[in-house]
C-alpha cells in the first residue's frame, strides 16, 4: 500500500476540493469493533454492484475483520437514478432511487479501533486459547493497518452502535484526527432497528457532525447515507 | 496493592517531543502506573499512541485504557488545545461514565 502523508489544517483541504478533486473518493469506514462496518460496506455493494458479492463476513465476535478491505469501483449515480456496474460478470441491480449526485468510490473496510485487545475476551465466545491468542494478535495489527489507511482515504463514514454510549475516547480520537487532516466525516448511527437504540444520543454527543441513522442490516435509510456520502465526498 | 500515579505539569510535556511523550507515557502504563498528563495529548498523538500500543500487546498487557476531554479550539478555530488525558493499564483502569466535562474512571488492584 502506498502511503501518502496529508498536511494538516484547512487550506489544503480547500485547494484539494477546489482544484484537485478526484475522480474517485476512497471512504473508508471507520468504528469500533461489532459496530457493523463490514455490515454496511456488504450493504453498499449489495446495492451498487453485485446483490451476491460480499466484501466481508459480519460476525458477533469482536475483530472479525483484521484486516482493510478496499472494494473498488463502486459507481453511484443517483441522479439518473442509474447504478452502473463495474464488474461486467456480475449481475448489476437495478435502483429507482432518485438522488441529487453521482460519484465513484472506492470503500474500504477496516478493522475496529480499540485501545485493549484481550484474548481473554475472545475465549468467552467459545474460541480455544490458542486460536484467541492468534486472534489478538491479527486484531493489534489490523488496528495498526485501519490508522496507516487515515494518511490514504479521502472521506470517513465513522459508524457507531445506536444502542452504545457514543462518547468513547476512540471514536473521539477518530474525529479528532479527521478534524485535523480536514476530512470530510459522516456519522452513521447504524442498528437502529434495535428496540433499544438511541441515535439521539450520538446527535448530541457530537452536535458539530452530520449523524445519518440506519440499519445497515435492515437496509433502513441508507437512502439518506448515500445521499450524504454523494454530496460530501464529491 | 499500591497503585501509582504520575500526574505530568504541562511544561514537563512541553518539553518533550511527540515520541517521547508517546514513550512516556507508555512505559509508566506498562509499569502499572496511572498517567494524568495536564495539557494532554492531541487526538493525532492518541493515534499515534493507540498504534505504539497495539505493537507491545501480549498476554500480560492487554492495552491501555485512556480518557481526555475534546480539544478545545482557539483563535480563529485554527490552532487545537489539548486538554486533560488520563492514560492507565487496560487491566487496572475502567472509565465508567465519559461527558464533555466529566470523567469518572474506576481504577482496582488486580
Amino acid at each position: 500500500m502506498k502511503s501518502r502523508k496529508r498536511r494538516k489544517g484547512i487550506l489544503p483541504y480547500l485547494i484539494r476540493a477546489l482544484f484537485f478533486r478526484k475522480a474517485t473518493a476512497k471512504i473508508g469506514i471507520y468504528g469500533p469493533p461489532n459496530a457493523g462496518k463490514t455490515t454496511l460496506a456488504n450493504r453498499i455493494v449489495h446495492t451498487f454492484v453485485d446483490e451476491n458479492e460480499d466484501v466481508g463476513v459480519p460476525s458477533e465476535v469482536p475483530h472479525e475483520t483484521r484486516r482493510a478491505v478496499r472494494r473498488g469501483g463502486i459507481l453511484i449515480d443517483l441522479k439518473s437514478m442509474s447504478v452502473q456496474n463495474p464488474n461486467p460478470n456480475s449481475t448489476p441491480k437495478s435502483n429507482s432511487r432518485r438522488g441529487k449526485a453521482k460519484l465513484k468510490l472506492d470503500v474500504v473496510d477496516t478493522p475496529g479501533l480499540a485501545t485493549k485487545i484481550d484474548f481473554h475476551e475472545f475465549m468467552a465466545y467459545g474460541l480455544e486459547e490458542e486460536e484467541a491468542k492468534r486472534r489478538a494478535k491479527e486484531a493489534t495489527e489490523g488496528v495498526i493497518e485501519a490508522i496507516k489507511w487515515l494518511d490514504d482515504i479521502d472521506g470517513v463514514v465513522l459508524l457507531m452502535d445506536s444502542t452504545e454510549d457514543p462518547y468513547t475516547q476512540t471514536n473521539i480520537v477518530i474525529i479528532g484526527n479527521m478534524e485535523a487532516r480536514g476530512i470530510p466525516v459522516i456519522i452513521a448511527a447504524n442498528k437502529i432497528d434495535l428496540v433499544d437504540a438511541f441515535p439521539q444520543r450520538i446527535m448530541n454527543a457530537f452536535p458539530q457532525h452530520t449523524v445519518i441513522p440506519i440499519s445497515a442490516l435492515k437496509g433502513e435509510n441508507m437512502e439518506g447515507l448515500y445521499e450524504e456520502i454523494a454530496r460530501r465526498f464529491r | 496493592m499500591d497503585i501509582k500515579m504520575d500526574l505530568i505539569s504541562e511544561d514537563k510535556i512541553n518539553s518533550m517531543s511527540s515520541m517521547e511523550k508517546l514513550r512516556f507515557v507508555l512505559d509508566g502504563v506498562k509499569s502499572g502506573n496511572i498517567v494524568v498528563l495536564e495539557g494532554g495529548l492531541t487526538s493525532e498523538e492518541q493515534m499515534k499512541l493507540i498504534e505504539l500500543t497495539m505493537t507491545e500487546v501480549n498476554e500480560d498487557f492487554p492495552g491501555i485504557e485512556m480518557s481526555g476531554y475534546p480539544s478545545k479550539k482557539s483563535f480563529l478555530n485554527i490552532r487545537r488545545q489539548a486538554r486533560l488525558t488520563v492514560i492507565g493499564p487496560a487491566k487496572t483502569m475502567r472509565t465508567i461514565k465519559k461527558e464533555r466535562d466529566l470523567i469518572s474512571a474506576v481504577i482496582s488492584a488486580i
